[in-house]
C-alpha cells in the first residue's frame, strides 16, 4: 500500500530549525496541478463575490437583475419539469412495455442529443415564426389568426426540453431496466395494479437516477448560451456575454458569473447527492423480462407520443436544417468554409487530444496512489463540467489578464501574450470538458486490476512493455471515446469560443452564432448540419454501447 | 531443495503478517498453505513470488537468495508463474494471446506449438481464439494455469484457485490440476482454506495461522499426528476428551485406556516426582476412533445425527455429560435420545497438556 505524502516538522533544537519534508511524488503533482486548473476560475468567479462593487450591483438591481432572476427561475422551472415528464414517461414506454416500433424508439429516441440545442432553436424559429412557412400557409388557407409566438419564456422552454431530455431518457431507461420486473411483480402479487405499481414502487426506487438525470439537465439550461441567445431570452449567461462585448466591463461580467455559479453550484451538490444515493438503489441485474404488452389504442398512443417527441427533436428540425442549406449551399459555400472547418477541426482535436492526455495522466495517478487524497483531486479537477462557458471564458481571462500585465510590466514582453491566444482557449476547453473525458477512462482503468499487473510481472514482462503490451491496449476502447466526446463537445461549443477566441479565429459554431444573430436562418443551417453530422457520432456510439 | 523459507517474517506497519515461517520443498512436490482467512497464507504466497518484499528471513529459490531484508529479486526476474484468485486474465487478448503472453524471444512457430500443447493440456483445444469473458469460470481457471505453465516456471503459485467455482467443479478440476502439474513435472504452492482441497492436491501441506507454520507435514500426519491444538481443531473433526497419561504408553480416559505403540510424553510435568496432577492431559478422540458396537457395554447417548449417505455422524452424549462425535455406517439408524453402544479403536493417541485457563 502506497502511503499519503506526508510532511512532518520535528520539534526546534535551540537556535536552529530542523525542516523535514518529504515531496510528493511526480504523480501526485500532476494530479494536483491539474485540479488547480479547474479550481483557479471557480475561485476566481467567487472571490469576486465576496468583494462585491457596489456601483455595479446598483446599476445591476435597477436594470437587469430582477428580469435575469424571474427568466432563470422559470426556464430552469420549466426545463426541469418538462424534461422529467418526457424523460421518465418515454424510458418507462421503451424499458417496460412493448408496442409497435418499442425497439427502434428505444435507440432513436436519443437522437435528439445530436443537435445542439442552439440549432433546434433557430429552427423552431424560422419554422414557427410570424414570417416563417407554416404561420404563411396557416395565413393563406383561414385568413389572419393569432398564434401564440414562438419567441417567448415557452417557446425557449419547449425548446430546451426536446433537446435535453435524453439526459433523463437515457438514465431513468436504464435504471427501469437494471431494477428488474421482480420489483413490479412483487407489487403485483400484493394487489397493486401495473399503473399503481409504476407510482409506488418503479418510480420511487428510480428516484435517485432520476433526480440526477435532472440535474445534468439542468446544468446545461444553466450554461446554456446559444439557446437563449437566438431567443433574445435574457439570462445570466448572455448578460455576461453582453457585459463583456457590449459594455466591456469584465467587472460587470465577473459579478454576473459570481452569482451564476452559486446556482450551479446548488445543483452540482444535489446531483453529486444523488450519485451516492444510486449505489444503495441498484439491485439485481439486468434482464430481458416479459414486458407490458399493450394493446389496440393504448399501442397506438404510446408509438404515436413516441413519433411526435422524435419528429419534433431529430426529425423535423434535421430535414429543415438540409432544406435550407441546399438553398443556399452554393452561393454559400467558398473558402471561408475552409477556415471554419479547419479551425473546428483542429481546436476540436487539439482539445480532444489534451484533455484525453490530461485524463489518462489524472487516472494514472490515482491508480499509483490510491487514497483519499487523489480521489477528491480527480473529483476537483472534474467538476468544470458543471461550469458554465461563459462563467468558464471569465474566471480564465482574469488571471491570465493577470498575469500578461505582470509579463509586461516585467518587462518579459512588449505586449499581452496569452489573452487571445489560443492556449488560453484550449485551457478553457480543458477545464470544461475533462470530466467528459475522464469518465470513459477510468472506467477502463478500473479493467487493470492489481493483479493483471502481477501476473504480467510474473510473466516476465514489467516498466514500458507493460504499459504498450497492457494497460494501453485495455484502455484504448476508453481513450477513443474519450477522445471522440471531447471532440465532439468542443466543435458544438459556443460561449468560451465566442469569448476567448483569437481575433478572427471563426469557427463553425461561431458562424450559427453570427447567422442567427441576423436572423438568416438558411444561412446558418450550412455550418449547423456540419455540427449535426459530427454531433452524431457519440449517439451512434452510445447506442452501440447500449445494445451490447 | 528447490524453495527454502528461512525464518521469514514480514509485517506492516505495527502488524506483524508473517513470523519464523520456515519450510522448504523439493524439486516436482506441491505444496499446500492451509489456514484460515487471515493467518498470512497468501502474503507468504506474494512474498516468494517477489510481489512483497520480507523484514526478516530469506527466501531461497534454487540456491540463490531471491529475498531478504533490503534485498528482492523483482518478480519478473524470478521465474515463477502465478495464477490469482480472479485469475487476471489480460481482457483485451483472446485465450491464445494469453496464453503466448509469457513466451518471450522465441519464434512465432515455436511459441504457437506451445500454446497449442498447453491448451491441449488444459483441455481447451479449439478455443485459442476465444476472449476470456466468453468463457465460463473453470475455463478461465485452466486458460491462467496454461499461461503460467507457459514459460515452464522453475515454481509455479496459486492463490485460492477454486475459490471462485461451485463445490462440484472444485474438487473436479483440483483433481485434474493435480495430474496436470504432476505430467509436467512442476513444482507449485497452492494456497487455500479448503483442507479437501489441500488433501487432494498437496504431497505437503502447512497449516498456517498467525503468520506462522503450525505443522509442516504430510495430509495423513497432520489428520492423525497433529502436533498442536490449532492443528488438531483445524484439521478434520474430532473432540477432546480430558484424561490422565499413566505412563509413556498409556492414557487413561473415560471410556477406557488408550494404548500407544510409540511412547510419548504429553504433559511436559508429567514425571516430575510422580506428581499425579501434572499429569492430566486432554486427548483428541476424532469421529473414526468411536466404534458403534451393539455388543459394547460402554453406552451413550445420541444427542444430535447428521445423515451424510454412506454414514451418519452422531454427536453422542456420555454419562459423564462429555460429548464424542462418531462415524457410523448409515444402515445403524438410531434415534435422538436413544442409548448405543460403543467402543473406542484408537491407533494413534494425541493428547495435548491440560491448559486450565482455556476451559471455558
Amino acid at each position: 500500500m502506497q502511503q499519503l505524502p506526508t510532511s512532518t516538522v520535528k520539534a526546534p533544537i535551540v537556535g536552529a530549525f530542523t525542516f523535514k519534508f518529504r515531496l510528493p511524488s511526480g504523480w501526485v503533482l500532476a494530479a494536483l496541478l491539474i485540479a488547480m486548473l479547474t479550481l483557479v476560475p471557480v475561485v476566481v468567479v467567487l472571490s469576486s463575490l465576496l468583494t462585491p462593487e457596489w456601483e455595479i450591483w446598483t446599476h445591476l438591481i435597477e436594470y437587469q437583475l430582477l428580469q435575469l432572476l424571474t427568466n432563470t427561475f422559470w426556464l430552469v422551472l420549466g426545463v426541469g419539469l418538462g424534461v422529467a415528464i418526457l424523460g421518465v414517461s418515454l424510458a418507462w414506454l421503451t424499458a417496460v412495455c412493448e408496442f409497435p416500433g418499442r425497439k427502434q424508439f428505444s435507440w432513436a429516441l436519443l437522437l435528439p442529443l445530436a443537435i445542439p440545442a442552439y440549432v433546434t432553436a433557430f429552427v423552431a424559429i424560422g419554422l414557427l415564426d410570424f414570417i416563417g412557412p407554416i404561420q404563411t400557409l396557416a395565413r393563406e388557407w383561414w385568413g389572419p389568426i393569432e398564434f401564440p409566438s414562438i419567441r417567448s419564456r415557452g417557446g425557449v422552454i419547449a425548446v430546451m426540453v426536446l433537446a435535453l431530455y435524453p439526459y433523463v431518457y437515457l438514465i431513468a431507461r436504464n435504471a427501469f431496466l437494471t431494477q428488474g420486473k421482480h420489483a413490479l411483480e412483487v407489487a403485483q402479487s400484493l394487489g397493486l395494479s401495473s399503473t399503481v405499481g409504476f407510482f409506488r414502487v418503479a418510480l420511487p426506487m428510480a428516484r435517485p437516477w432520476i433526480v440526477g438525470g435532472v440535474m445534468l439537465a439542468l446544468m446545461e439550461t444553466l450554461a446554456d448560451f446559444g439557446t437563449v441567445a437566438v431567443f433574445n431570452y435574457d439570462t445570466f449567461t448572455t448578460a455576461i456575454y453582453k457585459a463583456w462585448f457590449s459594455l466591456f466591463s469584465l467587472q460587470a461580467a465577473s459579478q454576473l458569473a459570481s452569482l451564476l455559479i452559486v446556482f450551479v453550484l446548488v445543483v452540482l451538490l444535489a446531483e453529486q447527492q444523488t450519485r451516492t444515493r444510486m449505489h444503495y438503489t441498484q439491485t439485481g441485474k439486468h434482464s430481458i423480462q416479459a414486458r407490458i404488452l399493450l394493446t389496440g389504442a393504448q399501442a397506438w398512443l404510446a408509438t404515436g407520443f413516441c413519433l411526435v417527441v422524435l419528429a419534433l427533436g431529430f426529425i423535423i428540425p434535421i430535414i429543415q436544417l438540409l432544406l435550407w442549406a441546399s438553398e443556399v449551399v452554393e452561393q454559400d459555400l467558398d473558402v471561408r468554409y475552409l477556415d471554419f472547418f479547419w479551425h473546428s477541426l483542429a481546436l476540436a482535436a487539439f482539445a480532444a487530444l489534451l484533455s484525453g492526455a490530461v485524463a489518462l495522466l489524472l487516472s494514472y495517478s490515482a491508480r499509483q496512489h490510491p487514497g483519499l487524497l487523489l480521489r477528491m483531486t480527480a473529483r476537483i479537477a472534474t467538476i468544470g463540467y458543471a461550469l458554465p462557458g461563459a462563467v468558464l471564458a471569465v474566471g480564465i481571462f482574469i488571471p491570465v489578464a493577470w498575469l500578461d500585465n505582470r509579463f509586461v510590466a516585467v518587462g518579459w514582453v512588449q505586449s499581452p501574450l496569452l489573452q487571445g491566444s489560443l492556449a488560453v482557449m484550449l485551457l478553457a476547453y480543458l477545464v470544461r470538458f475533462l470530466a467528459v473525458a475522464h469518465s470513459p477512462i477510468e472506467s477502463q482503468m478500473h479493467r487493470i486490476t492489481c493483479s493483471v499487473d502481477e501476473a504480467a510481472r510474473s510473466l516476465g514482462v514489467s516498466g514500458v512493455s507493460l504499459i504498450t503490451r497492457v494497460h494501453l491496449p485495455i484502455l484504448r476502447g476508453g481513450l477513443l471515446t474519450a477522445a471522440a466526446l471531447v471532440f465532439v463537445d468542443v466543435m458544438k461549443e459556443m460561449p468560451i469560443t465566442l469569448m476567448t477566441r483569437p481575433f478572427g479565429w471563426d469557427t463553425l459554431a461561431v458562424r450559427v452564432f453570427e447567422m442567427t444573430s441576423g436572423g438568416e436562418w438558411n444561412r446558418a443551417a450550412l455550418p449547423a448540419v456540419a455540427l449535426v453530422l459530427a454531433g452524431l457520432v457519440p449517439v451512434v456510439m452510445l447506442t452501440k454501447y447500449r445494445s451490447k | 531443495m528447490l524453495l527454502e523459507l528461512k525464518h521469514v517474517s514480514q509485517s506492516y506497519a505495527a502488524r506483524s503478517v508473517l513470523r519464523d515461517l520456515s519450510f522448504a520443498l523439493k524439486a516436482g512436490d506441491i505444496g499446500c498453505l492451509l489456514g484460515p482467512s487471515g493467518c498470512g497464507k497468501t502474503t507468504a504466497l506474494r512474498a516468494i513470488a517477489g510481489f512483497e518484499p520480507i523484514t526478516g528471513g530469506e527466501i531461497m529459490l534454487n540456491g540463490e537468495r531471491v529475498s531478504a531484508p533490503g534485498f528482492i529479486v523483482p518478480a519478473e526476474k524470478r521465474r515463477i508463474g502465478m495464477v490469482f484468485q480472479d485469475y487476471a486474465l489480460f481482457p483485451h487478448l483472446n485465450v491464445a494471446a494469453n496464453v503466448g503472453f509469457g513466451l518471450h524471444g522465441q519464434s512465432r512457430i515455436e511459441r504457437n506449438k506451445r500454446v497449442e500443447e498447453l491448451l491441449q493440456t488444459v483441455g481447451l483445444e479449439g478455443s485459442g481464439q476465444a476472449y476470456p469473458h466468453e468463457l465460463s469460470g473453470g475455463q478461465q481457471q485452466r486458460v491462467a494455469l496454461a499461461r503460467a505453465l507457459a514459460p515452464c516456471p522453475s515454481l509455479l503459485l496459486m492463490d485460492e484457485p477454486f475459490s471462485n467455482l461451485d463445490v462440484e467443479l472444485r474438487e473436479r478440476l483440483s483433481l485434474e490440476v493435480r495430474d496436470i502439474l504432476k505430467q509436467q513435472g512442476a513444482t507449485a504452492i497452492i494456497v487455500t482454506h479448503d483442507q479437501h482441497e489441500a488433501f487432494a492436491m498437496g504431497d505437503m501441506i502447512g497449516v498456517m495461522h498467525e503468520g506462522k507454520i503450525q505443522q509442516w507435514d504430510k495430509a495423513y500426519n497432520l489428520y492423525h499426528l497433529p502436533e498442536n491444538r490449532f492443528v488438531a481443531d483445524f484439521v478434520g473433526k474430532g473432540i477432546l476428551l480430558p484424561g490422565k497419561q499413566l505412563n509413556a504408553n498409556q492414557v487413561e480416559i473415560e471410556l477406557g485406556t488408550l494404548h500407544s505403540k510409540t511412547p510419548g510424553v504429553y504433559s511436559a510435568d508429567c514425571n516430575e516426582g510422580g506428581n499425579k496432577k501434572g499429569c492430566e492431559v486432554e486427548v483428541l478422540l476424532r469421529p473414526d476412533d468411536i466404534i458403534h458396537d451393539d455388543a459394547s457395554s460402554l453406552l451413550a447417548q445420541v444427542e444430535h445425527k447428521a445423515f451424510r449417505g454412506a454414514d451418519i455422524l452422531y454427536t453422542l452424549r456420555l454419562p459423564s455429560g462429555n460429548r464424542v462425535l462418531s462415524l457410523v455406517p448409515s444402515h445403524h439408524n438410531h434415534a435422538i435420545g436413544e442409548w448405543i453402544g460403543i467402543r473406542l479403536e484408537v491407533d494413534h493417541v494425541v493428547a495435548f497438556p491440560l491448559i486450565k485457563s482455556a476451559a471455558p
